[in-house]
């Protein structure tokens, strides 16, 4: 058995070590979860995010959205969208006034009919100023992994008590999702490739454009 | 007229990879010489590492807290590898109780042997795989293929290398060596051999070339049952696996089949969820020179109703514990793949990443392949020479590897080998060499012999000299020694300066 015999050569080749507590053995001197100083999260965010490529847009309260997402799919000529379940209906209901073909992805929805949709709406669980990176927890309001991946197009929504300083704070908003199993996607940019002669080409397989809408 | 019949070679599923074995690779000085010719490569080489470089330094020098960033990797990985098989067993019961299936494989070939079991259970022909090294590490395409199973890369540089039949040069961009003219042709000519043809007007426009690529492997994601990948990070405390990537080609192979096979090294476990905070700052910053990749992907076994329903797990030895049992060496093992230290090399920067026959190139390959491989061939006893010893890329080192001190030690341990078995001539030179430097008496009166041969030639310094002097002349000047040791001057009554003495007495010569 592969298992016992890799343990017992790893047991073999650690013969050096006395100390049985890897805390005790191996300090780290790190203190976890620490915000960075950051005078301004949200401008830092927006800042960031537009710095990858993507468009972003500021609603002062959520009542704006509604608006803002049927400008940001008309103004990208979107014809058709695809929500998560558990979103927030009010949030679509101006694009479907506006003739936006809309498609709930309640039951699930084949690879190849996502592929035919031109854009998906989700809603975001941490946004991190520092990095202008967007993760998602794939809970209801976000849906399942596939969803914002296989669209050519992504829509964001995301509140500004939602954007955290650096990476650090931002794991430590996301453990508690990890720790119940959810699936967790950082999102920085549009999808992105440097590897013909390192020249950047922004959009390969995920959505080739992204947009933020920045709430409150 | 006749035809001749050639025999038809057996038909492949996937492009043929370059015929031989990396370990067949002749020895370093004689491997480069290929490639230090390729003036094309050169030109791609140095202006790849030069703009990644550049980037780098320019993110890195944002964050204050670098070093302790640094610090703070090196330690939690030293720690992972001193309890490395109470976290694998913890690995171990997180991933199984999140409906994930364990497997563990001692070496390359009994990896292949699962994966491939694995993937014909599924009853499929072909499989999408994210960009990993350990599975090029163990040549999984290959067994793959074997077993008529086609693996697809989908990382565009691993796209460029496998249609365009060839191995990467680089962990990060594995087609550093190719540019756009020569991807323009290996998509015309090969993508309609294998699945959706690239559009006949292509152009060598990068982004041209990269919609061919999003085209043609597209109708592969669709209709993929298994998909195949590494790990960036397996975190033991919660049996999350975590991808770090740029195109989606990762997310759309961790998320769209029904299985998933993730192969990963025993080396990638961090004990907490919690010590991603500091690898997700180093990694991106150190490797593409940029403040957060574009996407990174943390999965925890199955998710119901969400991507992958049959989550496999392949944990893989392959010579990580025989590395593991050097507390110098072990320091390898804390390597996180960024690529830094291939691009601040001034030798990989030359060279690129062939010439070391292995598919761990530059400096943390130089320390790393020896010890994985053993030094039984040529390619892997001159591996650890290949470098100036600069030490750039322990500055780099996003983990703190001491390179130089590795190359050192690894050096030491060739040396001992080659001792134990024959007695070379370098052997006797140093032998000679430590006799005649152990008395004062016998180092002086060589030192006085030596000085003669400057008034016999007439030169301070010997130019190209015939085998064996050749081995080290071909590359550096000798230099003669002083015509009067400081030894002799300093029995003279040392009241003129030997140094200055020698200067005038050379200006003056015609």
């Amino acid at each position: 058995m592969s298992k016992s015999e890799i343990l017992a050569r790893i047991r073999n080749s650690l013969v050096d070590v006395t100390q049985d507590d890897p805390v005790l053995d191996v300090p780290v001197d790190w203190s976890y979860g620490q915000a960075t100083a950051v005078a301004e999260p949200v401008q830092l965010f927006i800042d960031r995010v537009i710095d990858y490529k993507a468009t972003v847009v500021r609603a002062a309260d959520w009542a704006e959205v509604p608006g803002l997402v049927a400008e940001v799919l008309a103004q990208a000529g979107a014809t058709s969208l695809v929500a998560p379940a558990g979103i927030e209906p009010a949030w679509l209901a101006q694009a479907e006034a506006a003739g936006i073909e809309l498609e709930r992805d309640d039951p699930p929805l084949s690879h190849q009919r996502l592929n035919d949709i031109s854009a998906v709406i989700t809603a975001a669980a941490v946004g991190m100023a520092e990095t202008g990176t967007i993760a998602l927890d794939h809970r209801a309001d976000q849906g399942r992994r596939e969803l914002s991946l296989v669209p050519d197009m992504h829509v964001c929504v995301i509140g500004t008590d939602q954007i955290v300083t650096d990476v650090p704070q931002a794991m430590a908003r996301l453990a508690p999702s990890l720790r119940q199993h959810q699936p967790v996607t950082w999102i920085s940019g549009p999808s992105a490739t440097s590897d013909i002669e390192l020249s950047r080409v922004e959009g390969v397989h995920g959505p080739r454009t992204l947009h933020v809408i920045v709430v409150g | 007229m006749t035809t001749i019949a050639l025999p038809h070679p057996t038909r492949r599923l996937t492009p043929a990879p370059p015929a031989g074995d990396l370990l067949d690779t002749p020895k370093f000085p004689k491997s480069v010489k290929r490639y230090l010719g390729n003036s094309q490569l050169r030109a791609n080489l140095r202006h790849a590492t030069g703009t990644i470089r550049a980037k780098r330094v320019r993110v890195v020098s944002e964050l204050p807290n670098w070093e302790q960033l640094r610090q703070a990797g090196e330690a939690i990985k030293n720690r992972t590898a001193r309890h490395l098989d109470s976290y694998l067993e913890q690995l171990e019961a997180n991933l199984v109780a999140n409906g994930a299936q364990v497997h563990w494989a001692s070496n390359a070939r009994e990896a292949n042997r699962i994966v491939v079991e694995l993937v014909k259970a599924k009853g499929v022909s072909e499989v999408v795989k994210v960009k990993s090294m350990v599975t090029q590490e163990i040549e999984l395409n290959e067994a793959l293929e074997a077993a008529g199973i086609a693996a697809w890369e989908t990382d565009l540089a691993e796209l460029i290398v496998q249609l365009g039949h060839d191995r990467p040069s680089h962990i990060l961009v594995p087609a550093i060596h190719r540019n756009r003219s020569e991807v323009r042709e290996i998509f015309l000519q090969e993508m309609k051999l294998y699945g959706r043809a690239a559009p006949k007007d292509l152009t060598d426009n990068p982004p041209d070339l990269a919609g061919a690529a999003r085209a043609h492997l597209r109708e592969k994601f669709m209709r993929a049952k298994v998909g195949i990948s590494g790990a960036n990070f397996a975190v033991a405390d919660n049996g999350t696996l975590v991808v770090v990537e740029s195109e989606g080609n990762g997310r759309m192979c961790l998320t769209l089949p029904e299985t998933l096979i993730s192969v990963v090294g025993i080396e990638k476990t961090v004990p907490t969820l919690e010590d991603l905070e500091v690898f997700l700052q180093l990694l991106p910053r150190s490797s593409t020179g940029e403040r957060m990749n574009p996407y990174t992907s943390m999965w925890t076994g199955v998710t119901p109703g969400d991507g992958p329903q049959e989550v496999h797990v392949v944990l893989v030895d392959n010579g990580r514990t025989k590395v593991l049992a050097d507390p110098i060496g072990r320091q390898a093992l804390r390597c996180i793949r960024c690529s830094a230290c291939m691009n601040i090399c001034p030798v990989y920067e030359r060279v690129g990443g062939h010439a070391y026959g292995s598919v761990y190139p530059g400096p943390i390959g130089a320390i790393l392949t020896p010890q994985l491989r053993g030094t039984a061939s040529a390619i892997d006893q001159s591996l650890p020479f290949a470098s100036s010893l600069c030490g750039a890329c322990a500055d780099v080192c996003p983990v703190r590897i001491p390179i130089p001190e590795l190359l050192v030690h690894m050096r030491h341990r060739v040396v001992d080998e080659r001792k134990r078995k024959h007695i070379g001539l370098e052997r006797a030179i140093m032998k000679v060499g430590g006799w005649i430097m152990s008395r004062g008496s016998r180092f002086g009166a060589v030192e006085e012999l030596a000085g003669r041969a400057r008034g016999i030639l007439r030169k301070d310094r010997l130019g190209p000299m015939p085998w064996p002097g050749s081995a080290w002349t071909n590359a550096r000047d000798l230099p003669l020694p002083p015509a009067q040791s400081f030894r002799a001057w300093w029995k003279s009554g040392h009241t003129d300066n030997p140094f200055t003495a020698n200067r005038s007495g050379e200006g003056a010569q015609p």
